[in-house]
């Protein structure tokens, strides 16, 4: 089982409406580079100038906040599942 | 769509300022920043005046022109102006002279604060042509999501934390909605929500429609200054959840000023929060202008986001007015609850126990000096999060129908009352 990306609304017309992803990667960042290889520009729709994540989107691992986990540097394994998902008001 | 009624112009990103179509749509293509809706202020500035704005119907349309729909209201059309309470005896105990109370715990028809932004919602979502329309909710917004839905025929889903008050669920059945728990706090609710929002074709309101949804909660800001004489109180305390509210009441006093409705006085705005979810009041006391997110633990469950959407706008707000940050525990909460219900007779859910909280602490450190005025936004009712507050606020005494045993109460009841008025 590969790792998947789930890819947001906002940004498929960059994966030519792609909705989930495979990659091969070791962690969130090598997958959000392998991203880029493929769909030149969606990262820096991702992460700001200094290689943060906007501080509008969050990633999570499995249903995880990646600022729960080791952020960028959080480790992957088989069969997990990324999702980008825009900041959402609400209550 | 009779677009000479419309004072909007575009949706616009907050980060880049990219412009976007009218539209259900809710985040900037190029930097996820949120989008907020575009008004032609000199057009609205020729046709509205405190003149025209007092000879309408009170409710929150009286403003309509400043809430982003594009014909007439079709949702929500008796929602909002609620009372504006002069709370003396609150103030007494706070150590204030000029205290009052903004009451949406009796919003029509749901009793909180979330009626405005649904009204508004839904009736774009109708102009927009949508039949069914959704959120993602702590409770609140469902059960207002549901009954307007109700009133105007459209289909319902609710998505809420499959652990809220039982009141907040039964308030959103009983309406006919579709009401669906997630087995997770609310931030993970509405992870579902975004995708399930970019998958269907509905009009979730905290999503898809926010840019319209979240202008609603200007109302309440609104209100305030038309309610105080058309002024701005030196000092608002609001509760945040994802903070929207908060900057919202803002962005009304700066819309007011400029449009010259009230003079623009110096205004401090000042958020509230639990300390069992405070990611925005934490930041704001370190002095940061980030949150970190986190995993709520608290009894106010309408406040429990730990990924607060608004909260970097939120805290923006708070430094650019001189305004503080504070959180208050869960007995806090409860004693907030009941102070403002012995003193004003008012019955407020866990947030406004929140607020109450918050202000006497606030007075207390000297953030609030004692004569100036001060406003609580009170967001939400009681009576639905009875679960709270269920034996901590005193017990029922019972006897048999007999006037003996009645007087023994009394008598037991004479220290304490001639304590309470001595």
């Amino acid at each position: 089982m590969p790792i998947h990306v789930r890819i947001p609304t906002p940004l498929r017309k960059l994966t030519n409406n792609e909705e989930l992803v495979p990659v091969v990667a070791s962690t969130v960042g090598a997958a959000i580079a392998e991203l880029q290889s493929r769909f030149p520009g969606i990262k820096e729709r991702l992460l700001d100038e200094q290689g943060a994540v906007r501080r509008f989107v969050n990633v999570y691992v499995n249903e995880e906040d990646i600022r729960f986990l080791q952020n960028q540097q959080t480790p992957l394994k088989e069969g997990d599942e990324i999702s980008i998902i825009p900041a959402i008001a609400g209550g | 769509m009779d677009t000479n009624r419309s004072f909007m112009k575009a949706l616009k990103c907050r980060e880049c300022g990219h412009e976007y179509a009218l539209e259900a749509t809710h985040v900037c293509e190029f930097d996820f920043g949120p989008l907020e809706v575009v008004y032609d202020y000199d057009r609205i500035q020729d046709v509205l005046s405190r003149k025209v704005i007092e000879s309408r119907v009170r409710t929150m349309w009286r403003y309509r022109e400043l809430l982003p729909i594009a014909g007439e209201p079709t949702v929500g059309r008796q929602v909002g102006f609620t009372p504006l309470v002069r709370a003396d005896r609150l103030a007494a105990r706070l150590g204030l002279k000029e205290l009052w109370i903004k009451n949406d715990a009796v919003n029509y028809p749901t009793l909180s604060f979330k009626d405005r932004v649904v009204s508004v919602a839904l009736s774009r979502a109708v102009e927009l042509g949508f039949r069914t329309v959704a959120c993602a909710s702590t409770g609140n917004l469902a059960n207002s999501v549901a009954a307007n839905a109700a009133a105007a025929g459209l289909d319902a889903y609710v998505f809420i934390p499959h652990d809220l008050e039982k009141g907040k669920v039964l308030n959103s059945l009983i309406y006919g909605a579709r009401v669906i728990g997630i087995r997770g706090h609310y931030d993970e609710v509405n992870r579902l929500c975004a995708e399930i929002a970019g998958k269907y074709g509905w009009a979730f309101v905290n999503v898809n429609m926010r840019p319209y949804y979240a202008e609603g909660s200007k109302s309440m800001g609104f209100e305030i200054q038309e309610q105080m004489g058309w002024k701005i109180p030196q000092h608002t305390v609001i509760c945040m959840a994802s903070g929207s509210l908060l900057t919202k009441i803002h962005k009304s006093y700066q819309e007011f000023s400029k449009l010259g409705l009230v003079a623009s006085t110096p205004w401090k705005i000042h958020g509230a929060q639990a300390t069992g979810c405070s990611p925005i009041t934490t930041a704001q006391k370190a002095g940061l202008d980030f949150f970190k997110p986190v995993k709520p633990n608290t009894i106010a469950k309408s406040l429990a986001i730990g990924t607060p959407a608004d909260g970097f706008y939120a805290l923006k707000v708070m430094k650019e007015t001189g305004g503080s940050g504070e959180d208050v525990t869960d007995d806090e909460i409860r004693e907030g609850i009941r102070l403002l219900a012995e003193c004003e007779g008012i019955f407020a859910e866990t947030a406004g126990g929140v607020t109450v909280g918050v202000a006497k602490k606030l007075v207390a450190q000297g953030k609030i000096p004692p004569d100036e005025s001060v406003v609580l936004c009170i967001t939400g009712n009681g009576l639905k999060t009875l679960d709270a507050v269920d034996g901590y606020a005193g017990v029922t005494r019972e006897i048999r129908p007999s006037l003996r045993e009645f007087e023994g109460v009394l008598a037991s009841d004479k220290p304490a009352i001639a304590a309470a008025h001595a």
